[in-house]
């Protein structure tokens, strides 16, 4: 097999060494009556493929790759993450945390700024004005207030439990998540009904 | 080769003027008197004399389920990633989500696109939000109620390269980050390998056995927002793998490298690591006990 393809090779390089040497001498060698030989010297059985090709430098090619990258989408996160109650207490102790924390601030704020303006924060006129609130209206303001307080309350002695690096198997963290929603809710329909 | 080509046609009248007829190639040859009608006039048979071949039926019990699958090609760059509805018959399906993926793309749809390797948990590849969770796809078996579709997605908050097929070059380059190898400056006493004892090694359960498929970082709203400086749930266990090890002697560099308000302390103890992991470590847990060792040093 290698000796025929070297052959053939061999035949190949002497016809072409010919051709170049003498194109005229060519056409009578014996050779040229076969049609191969032809076809190599006028360069006819080369095809020629005209691609559109254009050289980038090795940075270029970055700058082109860092604007296609530029397009990519971020997929989706938020929206369609499966609703657990792990990450959603964590997040409504977050927002819980930060609108009582925020609410003390402005009260307090208020409270300081009320002598300046002439406002009536004191204990005995919001006690008077809630007083004249119809019930519903009652209800509502107290549970709103009461229910973020003990669920971050009681969240936040999870959060405590889980520092100590205890009660942080899936189970365990399932069962407290759970609890502490149920322990929330009682706790703060005490406080609004108390 | 189209040199070697040209020189064979070169050679090839040549020999086959040698060549005897017995040795030459048969080919399908009609002799005269065939007994069949080959005539190039020959009518066709009346439909009413064959049989009729018909659609196939859709099977009484094909347990047809949807599947919506997350769509975008980086050929069309500008436009918008698509929901894609296919549909399979559970039946002809394997039992998990990456068997009816492979279908998809074997039988519906070659140029949906997807990371898969080992299909059994080991390779971490095909690693992808499946119905809200992230999850292995060939851990993940298909939900057998039709009534209810299934959504894919790519991993959360992730460069989407194709499909489902996120971009992690960020998430190993934070692993490399790390330094996750044995580091030590003293050789062992006997010249041998550096060894410890099972209670040591039973340290390392629960650790070692991480496949970095990214499932419990790309799970965790901390590192959706923070992902540029937070490292991550898998690459908090795998720090906590190399703390934890007895034979490692760099801990306090370690650890210095993680005490910072980003590194670590970017975990809120969100826990959707730990609920989401295929193969139910607990990163959450790791976590605690790093900043523990950090809080009590």
């Amino acid at each position: 097999m290698a000796a025929n393809v070297f052959s053939r090779r061999a035949l190949q390089a002497t016809s072409r060494r010919l051709v170049a040497a003498n194109p005229s001498t060519f056409s009578k060698t014996p050779l040229s009556r076969l049609p191969a030989p032809a076809a190599v010297a006028m360069g006819q059985h080369i095809q020629n493929r005209q691609a559109a090709t254009t050289q980038v430098s090795q940075s270029g090619a970055q700058d082109i790759l860092a604007a296609q990258r530029r397009h990519r989408p971020v997929s989706p996160h938020l929206a369609i993450y499966k609703p657990q109650v792990t990450w959603y207490l964590s997040a409504l102790n977050r927002i819980t945390g930060a609108t009582l924390s925020g609410g003390i601030y402005v009260f307090g704020a208020a409270y300081l700024a009320a002598p300046l303006f002439g406002w009536h924060l004191e204990s005995a006129s919001l006690a008077a004005s809630f007083a004249t609130l119809p019930i519903l209206a009652k209800v509502a303001l107290k549970s709103l207030v009461a229910l973020p307080f003990t669920f971050h309350s009681f969240n936040g002695l999870r959060h405590l439990v889980w520092d100590t690096g205890s009660s942080i198997t899936n189970k365990q963290v399932i069962v407290t998540g759970w609890s502490v929603v149920g322990l929330s809710v009682v706790s703060a329909l005490a406080l609004t009904f108390l | 080769m189209a040199a070697l080509r040209t020189a064979s046609r070169l050679v090839a009248p040549t020999r086959s003027a040698l060549r005897s007829s017995f040795a030459a190639r048969s080919y399908a040859t009609v002799t005269e008197n065939s007994a069949f009608d080959t005539s190039a006039s020959r009518p066709p048979v009346s439909p009413s004399k064959t049989s009729t071949v018909q659609e196939p039926k859709p099977d009484k019990d094909a347990k047809i389920k949807t599947f919506h699958i997350y769509r975008w090609n980086p050929d069309e760059p500008t436009s918008k990633p698509r929901m894609q509805s296919y549909t399979l018959d559970l039946n002809k399906t394997g039992p998990m989500m990456l068997d009816a993926l492979i279908r998809i793309k074997n039988e519906v749809d070659p140029t949906l696109t997807f990371r898969r390797s080992c299909r059994e948990g080991i390779c971490g590849s095909c690693a992808m939000n499946i119905d809200g969770v992230n999850t292995l796809a060939c851990l993940c078996k298909i939900p057998t109620d039709t009534a209810k579709e299934s959504r894919i997605y790519p991993l959360p908050h992730t460069y989407v390269v194709k499909d489902l097929v996120p971009d992690l070059t960020h998430f190993y380059k934070q692993y490399k980050s790390i330094k996750p190898f044995l580091q030590r400056d003293t050789k062992s006493p006997d010249g041998k390998e550096f060894r410890q004892s099972p209670a040591d090694r039973k340290k390392l359960d629960g650790l070692y056995e991480c496949i970095l498929c990214a499932c419990c970082s790309t799970s965790c709203p901390s590192y959706w927002w923070n992902s540029e400086e937070y490292l991550g749930p898998a690459i908090l266990l795998q720090s906590y793998r190399w703390l934890a090890d007895s034979r490692d002697e760099r801990k306090a560099e370690r650890k210095e490298a993680l005490d910072n308000s980003m590194s670590l302390y970017r975990c809120h103890t969100i826990l959707n690591c730990s609920r989401t992991c295929p193969k139910g470590l607990n990163p959450a847990k790791a976590i605690a006990e790093i900043k523990k060792s950090l809080s009590f040093a």
